[in-house]
């Protein structure tokens, strides 16, 4: 079986994120970029699938900028056999990016495409429920285990009420959450290793998909901020004041 | 033309999500129609139907559509979605699953966890875990949406019940099965709809010490929550995370015990009317939030305030 995993390259998630002066947009210029850590777990959760004989090969794919490239040398670090980079400098969609994987899924015949729920960036939550639509495969989203036997994934999925397990027929999308593994640091040797690895590029046109978006942004902002209130002496005040002041109680 | 809301239900009733859902179709302007789709789920779109402004429910019930597979509902909401200006469903994990696999069957690219509406076209969303705030306009014939929980006011019951329509559905074929799931069974209110949360951290120490949380929150009927450090440690189940990946609250009261407050953490509660920190290190960022700081040990801490409030209280 062959595994897919797309891959973003976003802010780092320890980069607090800054809102630009002119309203545009979040402020990216010589900003620390990473791989989505969502996206880390689940080229985790690919390599493991492969170091256990359930996968015979793991391709790492981005959509992105000229740098999306250095985020696939990260995965192939990781363990990932190769890469396909499908370059495209400006911002894509979910559906489009949906659609792209959908072409990039068939044209290998993947067996299972693994990826992560959400982009730390957009927090949109869309493009794996979106790609298993096109694809017409099932899909196990937000997902703290995953086991592959007999044709078919077992998910347990974080729902709001606790968790839930669905069984998958092969082929299959499962978006990963925060649970599911602890992704590996690729040492040294591995990163010099990544480098020789294949990684090819690709156009959007290659794959038969118009990335023009449909949506715009028409301003970003700062949220409202919350004032720091006071500090009181002893959980005694703090009840009286819940209770008298604020009226919370 | 009229709005879609997805309701999100558990057969016998609709949850509050779908009231929030409802409640930011009204801002709308326009008919609300609720689909309800299930299997046995009749009392659910009786539910729906009794819930203000809702103009019409379309009520599918097919054996296909238990559990709320979105592989089996998507399909559902697709076909119907040309006949609507929007279609809304609750940024849940219900929602989340089901709406984005609708959009893409009906070719549209969907805007998710929407917390205002600026205009039919145009909508504000939180990105960066709630760093910014995007304001987005969308050129797609149908507005497809997912609505953030606490963003919206749920509506109230309504006087007179709309009528329920049912409608055919083709029978669901998928390659997904329910095979079981493990519901935190808990006697407290539900954390995103709770007026009150107790939430711990790290700085509870261990899954025993957690517990300790349990006794302020059943002497204030509160929910308990979690930060995503607590949840991890194994201190605390994983549906009980607030932070922005997981359940985000906005309770009247917000008491924080032993979170430090990490920016995905504020994300989750910062839009909470009254918050309250606990933390021993008073350069916790947790207090740059916080109405009442109060920097002491969270041991010494509880049982004092669990006794002041029932102090506070007992004259009520």
């Amino acid at each position: 079986m062959k595994v897919l995993v797309p891959v973003k390259r976003v802010l780092d998630a320890y980069v607090r994120p800054r809102v630009k002066s002119d309203g545009t947009g979040v402020e990216l210029a010589n900003a620390k970029m990473s791989m989505n850590p969502f996206c880390e777990i689940a080229v985790e959760a690919a390599i493991r699938l492969k170091e256990a004989g359930t996968a015979e090969e793991v391709v790492a794919v981005s959509i992105g900028g000229a740098k999306a490239s250095e985020t696939l040398r990260t995965a192939l670090a990781m363990g990932a056999d190769r890469a396909v980079h499908v370059l495209h400098e400006a911002e894509v969609e979910p559906l489009a990016v949906a659609k792209l994987l959908a072409a990039l899924a068939r044209r290998e015949a993947a067996g299972l495409v693994v990826m992560g729920k959400q982009a730390i960036d957009g927090d949109n939550n869309q493009t794996g429920q979106m790609l298993a639509a096109l694809l017409d495969w099932p899909q196990g989203t937000f997902a703290s285990g995953l086991e592959i036997a007999d044709g078919s994934a077992l998910v347990t999925r974080e729902v709001d009420g606790g968790l839930e397990r669905v069984r998958l027929a092969l082929p299959a999308v499962v978006t990963v959450d925060l649970r599911l593994n602890e992704p590996r640091y690729a040492p040294l040797p591995a990163i010099m290793k990544a480098k020789k690895k294949p990684l090819d590029t690709l156009a959007p046109g290659d794959l038969g998909v118009d990335p023009a978006a449909r949506t715009r942004v028409v301003q970003v902002e700062e949220p409202p901020a919350r004032q720091a209130g006071v500090k009181v002496a002893t959980a005694t005040e703090l009840a009286e004041r819940l209770h008298a002041e604020a009226g919370v109680i | 033309m009229a709005v879609l809301v997805l309701a999100e239900h558990d057969g016998a009733s609709v949850r509050p999500s779908t009231a929030v859902a409802v409640a930011a179709a009204t801002d709308l302007g326009a008919d609300i129609h609720v689909l309800v789709a299930g299997a046995d789920c009749a009392a659910a779109a009786q539910a729906a139907a009794g819930l203000s402004g809702v103009a019409r429910v379309l009520h599918a019930d097919e054996p296909g559509l238990a559990h709320g597979l979105a592989e089996a509902l998507a399909p559902i909401v697709a076909r119907l979605a040309p006949d609507y200006s929007h279609v809304l469903a609750p940024a849940t994990t219900f929602g989340k699953n089901v709406m984005p696999r609708a959009a893409a069957l009906a070719d549209i690219q969907m805007i998710s966890d929407i917390s205002g509406i600026e205009a039919a076209d145009t909508f504000r969303r939180p990105i960066y875990a709630g760093n910014a705030i995007a304001t987005v306009q969308t050129d797609e014939p149908v507005k497809m949406l997912t609505v953030r929980t606490t963003a919206f006011e749920p509506v109230p019951a309504a006087e007179a019940s709309a009528p329920v329509e049912a409608i055919d559905v083709a029978p669901a074929t998928h390659g997904a099965a329910f095979e079981g799931h493990e519901l935190t069974v808990s006697s407290r209110p539900e954390l995103t709809t709770a007026g009150v949360v107790v939430s711990g951290g790290r700085g509870l120490g261990s899954k025993e010490n957690f517990a300790l949380l349990d006794t302020l929150a059943d002497r204030l009927g509160a929910a308990v929550g979690a930060s995503r450090a607590a949840v991890d440690a194994g201190y605390a189940p994983n549906d009980s995370q607030v932070g922005q990946t997981g359940k985000v609250v906005a309770p009247a009261l917000y008491i924080a015990v032993g979170i430090s407050g990490a920016i995905q953490h504020l994300a989750g509660m910062k839009d909470s009317k009254v918050i309250v920190a606990i933390n021993k290190d008073e350069d916790a960022p947790i207090f740059q939030v916080a109405d009442y700081g109060l920097v002491a040990d969270l041991f010494d801490a509880l049982p004092e305030l669990e006794g002041a409030l029932h102090k506070a209280k007992a004259p009520a």
